[in-house]
C-alpha cells in the first residue's frame, strides 16, 4: 500500500532504518557475539537497561500522540502502562506454578500467603500467553475508551482532562495497593520464571526481549506516523489549535479525540507488557502520579508533537537518571525539577525544535531538512 | 469567483438526511409554519444567571436570502448564531432548519455543520500550526467520520478545488505558508474560504470586516454577494457602510429581541432604532 | 449547646448542696459508727465482716477511710491500749491517726503496733461497702466508679439503695451507670411487673452498654422459647432495643459528620490557596503541595526555636507564632516562584503544569536535603490537647474542633480581603480584564505576584493546621495535592463559596463511606463520583455560565 510508504519522506525512511536496523542488529550483536573481556562487548545489564528504555520510549511516544497532537496531557498514562505490565504479570505469575515458595499449582504464592482458596475469576485465562496478550491490549483500550469517552464528551479540556486523569491514575494507585484486590498489594507480582519456556534469566531470552522491544518500538512510530501524517493527524493537530472550529467544520472532536486517546493507551500497555518480563517486577508503585508526570517530560525534552522526539526524550533522561541515581542519588531530583522548568522556559519545542532551528539558522533557504521533516508537526506538502 | 463548475450548485444535502434521526423530525404543522424557509427561529429564550441574552427571539430566513443583522453590544447577535449553531442550547422556542425539516436545538455542533450550516466567527480562528492549503483540506466537504478521515486521499479534483478556493480568497501564493503567519484580513478571507470548502446551504457571518481595510473591506462585500447568489447567507455587522453596500434586509436586535425590519433606509429612520443607537 | 448544659450545671449544684446538707441527716448515730469501726480490730474474720455489713448498711461516709485503709494494709492496733488506728508511714517512726475523725494520735515506732490483717473476702466485702458509701459522694467520677462497683456484683439487696440514690442524681452519666446496675438487678426479679419496671427506668439511657443488656431479653433460645417469658416485656425490651439502634445510628451519623467537616477542613485549607492561584489566575500550581510542606517546616522550627530559647511557661504560644511565620516563608517563596518562573508561562496552563511539578521537586529535595527524610514531630500545645464529649461516646477531639475554626477564620478572612480591600479589588480587576485592568493604571504584574504570593501564603498556614493533625514530612505536599485539586475542580473554579462546598461535601462523602467501604476503597469510590460528576458539571458545583466562562 502507497499509502504506507508516504507516512514520511525518503530521508525519513532511511534515517529510520539506519536507527531501528542499528538497535536491532548491532546490541545484540556486540552482547552475543563479542567476547566478554573485548572492549566492544556490551555487557548483560545494558541490554536490559536498553529494553527497559525502549519501553519508556515506547511510553512517552504513546503519549506524544494525545498531548503532542491532540493537545490533551494525560497524566494517567502510567495506568495503562501499568496495567498493560499487570495482564503481562498475571501471565508470568501463572508460568511459575509449582514452583514457587509454597509450591501450590493453583495460586499464586501471595494468594496462599492471604490464605485464599481458590483463583479470582479476573485470574482465569491467563495461563493462556495469547489470552494475556489480548488483555494487554484490550484492558487498557477499553479503560481509555470508556474513560475518555466520558472525558471528552463533556468537553474536558486543558488542567481539567490533566486533573481527572491524575485522579484515575490514583485511584488506580490506592486500588492495587490493597491486598483484598488479588494483585498482589504492595508487592505486586515478581519472582516470575519464565515465558513460553524460555527461562527469563538466560541472556538469550534478555536479548529476545530486547529484540521484540525494538521491533515493537518501530511498530509503534509507524502506527504514530500513520496517524500524524494523515488527515485525521492535521484534524487532531486542528482541535489543539481551536477545538471549537473543528467542531464547526462539522468533525467530531470527541471521536477523533477518542481514538487517539484509545490508540495511545493500547500503545502504553503494550510497552508495560514488555517491560514486565524485562525488570522482573511490576507493583503499584507503577501507578504513581509522579512517574507518570515525568514521561511528560520525557515528551517535553525531546520536541512533543514529533514522536521521534518523544522517543529521544525518554531515552536522554532516563540515561541521566540511571547515571545520576548511580554517581549522586541526591542530585537527580534537582536536575529532573531544574528540567521540568528549563525546558517548558527556555525550550518549548524540546531538543528537536532547537536542532530544526540551528539547521534551518546554518542552511538557507530552509530545503526540507530530515530533521524538520520530523520535527514540524505534520508540515507535510500535498503535492 | 465561484462558478458552476468549482461549487456544485445544488449542494445535495447527502450527509445531512443521514443525520435526521427520530430526534430531529418535527411535527407538520410546524413545518408548515417553516415553508420557504432555510431557518425559522421562533420563541427563543436564552438565560445566562438570570440575563436574557435572548428574549423571545423570532427570525425567519428564507431560502437564498442574504440577511444583515445589527445591533448594539449586547443585543444578542452571538448569541443567536450561537444558538443556530448549536453551541448553546435555547431554554425555550423552536429552531429549524431547511423548510421547518429539521430540529437544530437537539443537534450537537459538528452534526448541524454537516447539515450544511457554516459559521464564521468574530475573531478569526483558523488553525495556526497548520498551512493555508491543509486549513483549507480540513474544510472540504467529505465523509466527516474518523475512518475515513485517517484514510482519506485527496483526489486531483478536489486538489484542483482547494487551489482555485485559495485563488478566490487571494491567498494562492501562500500555499504552504502556516496559517499563524498570516495578517489579520487574510486570515478572515481564509476563514470564509474554509466556509466555501463545506459547500453550506446557509453561511453565518459575525462581523467579516472587522479590523479590513476599505480596499478589503469592498473586496470582501463583493465576494459575498457572489456568495449569496447560490445560498443563504446572515451577516452579522457594525459597519453600516457595508451593511449599506450588501443592500440586504436588516434586522435590529436590541434586547435579545427584534426591534425592527427592513430596508437599511427604513431602519435608520426607524425611531426606537434612533434612540438605542443613539440613547435617549 | 450552651442551653441545653445550663440547667444540667444549676441541677449539678443543686444535687451538691443537697447531698452537703443530707448526709449529716440522714447518718447513723455517732456511737453505733463508732462501734462498727472499733469493730473491725476484732482478731475474728467473721466479726470483721459483721463490722463491713454494719458500716455498709449505716452508709455513712465517714466510714470510708478505715474502710480504705484496711484494705490498703494501713489500719493497726496499738500495742499499748488496743487502739485502732490508721498508721502511715513516717520517718522514722509511723504516724497515727483516728480512723473515724483524722485527728493526730502522735507516732509509734512499727514494733509497737500489729497490722489488722484483710483476706480476700474480707477485700470483696469492703469494695462493695466503699462502693455503698461511695455512691453518695459529692464527686461524680467516684459515684460513677461506685456504681459500676455495684453493678458489677449484682446483688439484690443493693437495689433499694441505688433506686434511692437514682432519685436524687442528676449527673447523666452517673445516671446512666446506675440505671445500667439497677436494671441488671431488677430484670432478674422473678416478677414481670418489677421487670417491666426496670426497662421503664432504663428508658432514657440509650446506650450501647443498654443495648446488650437487653439483647437476650429479645431474641429466641435455640428451641424457639425466649429467654424472656412474659411477652409485654420482650415487646418493651424489643422496643427500647430499637429506639437504641436508632440513636446509635444517629449518633455514628453525627460523629461521621463531625469527621467529615474535621477532614474537609484539613482539605479546605489545602485547597482555598490553590483556588486562588488556579482559580483566579488560572495557574495551576503542582508546587502547592510543596507550600504547605514549607508551612508545617516552619511550624517545626518555630517550636524548635521556643524549645531552645524560650522559657517552657511560653512554649503553647509557639502555634500561634508559627501562623504569621509560615505565611511570610511560603508566601515569599510563592513571590519568588511567581516572579522568576510563572510569569513567563502565563497563557500556557499545561507548561506551567509541568514547571511547578519541577518545582516541587526542588523544594522536597532541598528539605530532605536540610531536615533529612524522617518524619518530624510536631507537638500539639497544652491547650489543643484533649477531647470534648457532648454525649457519652461522641468524642471530639481538641485539635480536630480548632482546625474546623481555624479553616472557617482563614476562609472568613479571604473573603473579606477579597471583598473589602483595594488589593482585593485590585485582583478581581485583573481577574475579570486583565488588559481593561492594565489600562486603568492597576499594575498586574505586581497584583499576580501578591496573589500567587497570598495563595502560597494560605498554603504555609494549612502546613502549619496540618502539622497538629499528621506528620511532618518532605512528601506531606504530595498527600494532599490530588485532593487538593479535586476539591477546587469539583468546587468549581474560582469561587470561595465553592471551594468550601467542595472541600465539606468530599470530607463528609469521604467520613460517611468509610464505615462500609474502609478507608481506601472509600476514597476509590470518592474519586470515582468526582469523575463521574464532573461529566455532568464539568465546570464545578459553583461555575459562571455564559459566553464569560467559555473563553
Amino acid at each position: 500500500m502507497t499509502r504506507l510508504f508516504r507516512i514520511q519522506s525518503k530521508a525519513g525512511w532511511a534515517a529510520f532504518v539506519v536507527i531501528f536496523g542499528i538497535a536491532l542488529v548491532a546490541v545484540p550483536w556486540l552482547n552475543l557475539m563479542i567476547p566478554v573481556d573485548s572492549p566492544y562487548h556490551l555487557p548483560d545489564y545494558m541490554v536490559s537497561l536498553l529494553g527497559k528504555y525502549l519501553c519508556y520510549a515506547l511510553l512517552a511516544l504513546s503519549l506524544d500522540l494525545v498531548w503532542g497532537y491532540a493537545g490533551a496531557l494525560s497524566l494517567g498514562h502510567g495506568a495503562f502502562f501499568a496495567l498493560g505490565g499487570y495482564c503481562m504479570g498475571m501471565h508470568l505469575m501463572r508460568q511459575i506454578g509449582t514452583r514457587g515458595v509454597y509450591g501450590n499449582a493453583d495460586l499464586p504464592d501471595f494468594m496462599v500467603f492471604l490464605n485464599w482458596k481458590e483463583l479470582p475469576w479476573y485470574w482465569f485465562g491467563f495461563d493462556h500467553f495469547a489470552f494475556a496478550m489480548v488483555m494487554v491490549v484490550l484492558v487498557p483500550g477499553v479503560l481509555a475508551f470508556v474513560f475518555g469517552w466520558f472525558a471528552f464528551r463533556s468537553r474536558i479540556t486543558g488542567v481539567y482532562f490533566s486533573i481527572i486523569t491524575q485522579a484515575m491514575l490514583f485511584a488506580f494507585m490506592l486500588a492495587f495497593f490493597r491486598n483484598e484486590m488479588g494483585f498482589g498489594g504492595n508487592n505486586g507480582l515478581t519472582d516470575f520464571k519464565d515465558l513460553l519456556g524460555y527461562d527469563l534469566h538466560d541472556q538469550s531470552t534478555r536479548v529476545g526481549l530486547y529484540v521484540a522491544s525494538v521491533v515493537l518500538l518501530a511498530c509503534g512510530f509507524l502506527i504514530g506516523r500513520f496517524i500524524s501524517s494523515s488527515k485525521l493527524g492535521r484534524v487532531l493537530v486542528a482541535i489543539r489549535d481551536a477545538e471549537s472550529r473543528v467542531r464547526f467544520l462539522g468533525y467530531s472532536v470527541t471521536n477523533a479525540k477518542l481514538f487517539a486517546f484509545t490508540i495511545s493507551a493500547v500503545l502504553a500497555g503494550l510497552a508495560g507488557a514488555l517491560y514486565v518480563p524485562q525488570v522482573g517486577i511490576i507493583n503499584p508503585s507503577e501507578f504513581s502520579p509522579a512517574n507518570s508526570i515525568e514521561v511528560a517530560v520525557w515528551v517535553a525534552v525531546g520536541g512533543r508533537g514529533t514522536l521521534f522526539g518523544a522517543i529521544l526524550g525518554a531515552f536522554a533522561i532516563n540515561g541521566a537518571k540511571s547515571y545520576f541515581t548511580g554517581a549522586a542519588p541526591e542530585i537527580w531530583l534537582f536536575f529532573l525539577g531544574a528540567l521540568f522548568i528549563g525546558v517548558t522556559l527556555l525550550m518549548p519545542k524540546g531538543i528537536l525544535g532547537l536542532a530544526s532551528g540551528l539547521a534551518a539558522r546554518l542552511k538557507r533557504p530552509p530545503a526540507a531538512t530530515p530533521q524538520q521533516e520530523t520535527a514540524l508537526v505534520a508540515g507535510r506538502e500535498h503535492a | 469567483m465561484p462558478d458552476a463548475d468549482t461549487v456544485p450548485a445544488a449542494a445535495a444535502p447527502a450527509p445531512a438526511n443521514k443525520s435526521r434521526g427520530r430526534n430531529t423530525r418535527v411535527s407538520e404543522a410546524k413545518a408548515r409554519l417553516a415553508a420557504n424557509t432555510i431557518l425559522y427561529v421562533d420563541g427563543v429564550t436564552v438565560a445566562f444567571d438570570g440575563f436574557r441574552a435572548l428574549n423571545e427571539l423570532s427570525l425567519f430566513i428564507e431560502k437564498g436570502e442574504l440577511r444583515t443583522i445589527i445591533g448594539p453590544n449586547g443585543a444578542g447577535k452571538t448569541t443567536m448564531m450561537d444558538v443556530v449553531t448549536g453551541k448553546t442550547r435555547p431554554d425555550k422556542g423552536d429552531v429549524l432548519f431547511d423548510e421547518g425539516s429539521v430540529d437544530l436545538t437537539r443537534l450537537d455542533e459538528a452534526a448541524i455543520a454537516n447539515l450544511g450550516i457554516g459559521r464564521k466567527f468574530q475573531k478569526p480562528t483558523v488553525f495556526e500550526h497548520l498551512t493555508v492549503f491543509e486549513n483549507l483540506e480540513l474544510a472540504l466537504k467529505t465523509d466527516r467520520r474518523i475512518l475515513a478521515t485517517l484514510l482519506f486521499r485527496l483526489g486531483a479534483a478536489q486538489a484542483r478545488r482547494i487551489d482555485e478556493t485559495m485563488g478566490l480568497i487571494g491567498l494562492g501564493d501562500r500555499r504552504s505558508a502556516r496559517a499563524g503567519t498570516l495578517s489579520h484580513g487574510q486570515k478572515q478571507w481564509l476563514e470564509i474560504g474554509m466556509l466555501l470548502m463545506q459547500e453550506p446551504q446557509l453561511l453565518l457571518l459575525d462581523e467579516p470586516v472587522a479590523g479590513m481595510t476599505d480596499h478589503e473591506t469592498e473586496a470582501t462585500a463583493e465576494m459575498l454577494l457572489d456568495i449569496a447568489r447560490e445560498r443563504s447567507v446572515i451577516v452579522v455587522e457594525h459597519d453600516m457602510e457595508f451593511v449599506r453596500r450588501l443592500g440586504a434586509k436588516v434586522t435590529v436586535l436590541h434586547e435579545g429581541s427584534v426591534l425592527a425590519e427592513g430596508s437599511i433606509d427604513y431602519v435608520q429612520n426607524d425611531a426606537r432604532v434612533i434612540e438605542v443607537y443613539l440613547g435617549r | 449547646m450552651l442551653h441545653r448544659s445550663l440547667p444540667c450545671f444549676l441541677a449539678l449544684f443543686a444535687a451538691l448542696a443537697f447531698l452537703g446538707l443530707a448526709a449529716p441527716a440522714c447518718a447513723a448515730s455517732d456511737a453505733d459508727l463508732a462501734a462498727a469501726v472499733a469493730k473491725l480490730g476484732e482478731p475474728g474474720f467473721s466479726e470483721k465482716l459483721e463490722a463491713i455489713e454494719t458500716l455498709a448498711t449505716l452508709g455513712d461516709t465517714r466510714a470510708v477511710p478505715a474502710l480504705q485503709a484496711l484494705t490498703d494494709g494501713n489500719l493497726y492496733l496499738r500495742d499499748a491500749d488496743n487502739l485502732l488506728v490508721v498508721a502511715t508511714e513516717g520517718d522514722p517512726d509511723y504516724r497515727l491517726s483516728d480512723p473515724l475523725t483524722g485527728a493526730a494520735l502522735g507516732s509509734a515506732g512499727f514494733a509497737e503496733l500489729s497490722r489488722v490483717i484483710a483476706n480476700n473476702r474480707l477485700r470483696s466485702a469492703i469494695h462493695t461497702a466503699l462502693a455503698k458509701l461511695q455512691i453518695g459522694d459529692p464527686d461524680p467520677t467516684r459515684r460513677l466508679a461506685a456504681a459500676q462497683e455495684i453493678a458489677r456484683d449484682n446483688a439484690p439487696e443493693t437495689a433499694a439503695l441505688l433506686s434511692e440514690v437514682l432519685e436524687h442524681e442528676t449527673n447523666a452519666g452517673v445516671r446512666a451507670a446506675i440505671a445500667i446496675s439497677l436494671a441488671k438487678i431488677n430484670l432478674s426479679s422473678e416478677l414481670p411487673a418489677e421487670r417491666l419496671a426496670a426497662l421503664k427506668k432504663l428508658s432514657d439511657t440509650l446506650t450501647l452498654e443498654v443495648r446488650t443488656l437487653l439483647a437476650p431479653l429479645t431474641s429466641a433460645n435455640s428451641d424457639g422459647s425466649f429467654a424472656e417469658p412474659d411477652p409485654t416485656v420482650r415487646k418493651e425490651a424489643s422496643l427500647l432495643v430499637s429506639r437504641i439502634d436508632r440513636r446509635l445510628v444517629l449518633q455514628d451519623l453525627a460523629l461521621n459528620l463531625f469527621q467529615g467537616i474535621s477532614l474537609g477542613s484539613v482539605l479546605l485549607l489545602a485547597a482555598v490557596g490553590l483556588a486562588i492561584t488556579f482559580g483566579v489566575m488560572g495557574v495551576i500550581n503542582m508546587a502547592h503541595g510543596e507550600m504547605i510542606m514549607l508551612g508545617a517546616y516552619t511550624a517545626f522550627c518555630v517550636q524548635e526555636a521556643f524549645r531552645m530559647w524560650l522559657p517552657e511557661s511560653v512554649f503553647g504560644l509557639y502555634l500561634i507564632v508559627s501562623i504569621p511565620a509560615a505565611f511570610v516563608v511560603a508566601g515569599l517563596v510563592g513571590i519568588a516562584l511567581e516572579r522568576g518562573i510563572i510569569r513567563f508561562l502565563y497563557g500556557r496552563p499545561l507548561e506551567t503544569l509541568l514547571a511547578t511539578w519541577g518545582i516541587s521537586l526542588i523544594l522536597q529535595q532541598v528539605v530532605r536535603s536540610v531536615f533529612g527524610a524522617p518524619n518530624r514531630e510536631v507537638s500539639n500545645p497544652a491547650w489543643m490537647t484533649g477531647a470534648f464529649e457532648p454525649l457519652p461516646g461522641m468524642v471530639l477531639t481538641w485539635n480536630r474542633i480548632s482546625i474546623i475554626l481555624f479553616a472557617l477564620a482563614v476562609l472568613v478572612a479571604i473573603g473579606l480581603l477579597m471583598r473589602f480591600t483595594s488589593y482585593g479589588l485590585q485582583m478581581r480587576a485583573v481577574t475579570q480584564n486583565r488588559p481593561m485592568a492594565a489600562a486603568m493604571g492597576i499594575p498586574s504584574g505586581w497584583v499576580d505576584a501578591l496573589t500567587f504570593g497570598l495563595g502560597s501564603g494560605i498554603a504555609g498556614v494549612a502546613g502549619v493546621a496540618l502539622s497538629q493533625v499528621g506528620n511532618v514530612s518532605p512528601n506531606l505536599g504530595q498527600t494532599y495535592i490530588v485532593d487538593s485539586f479535586m476539591v477546587v475542580v469539583f468546587g468549581g473554579v474560582g469561587s470561595l463559596w465553592g471551594v468550601l462546598a467542595g472541600a465539606m461535601s468530599l470530607g463528609i462523602v469521604n467520613k460517611i463511606l468509610e464505615p462500609y467501604a474502609g478507608a481506601m476503597l472509600g476514597k476509590i469510590l470518592v474519586l470515582v463520583l468526582l469523575i463521574l460528576f464532573i461529566q455532568k458539571r464539568p465546570r464545578g458545583l459553583f461555575a459562571l455560565r455564559g459566553r464569560a466562562a467559555e473563553a
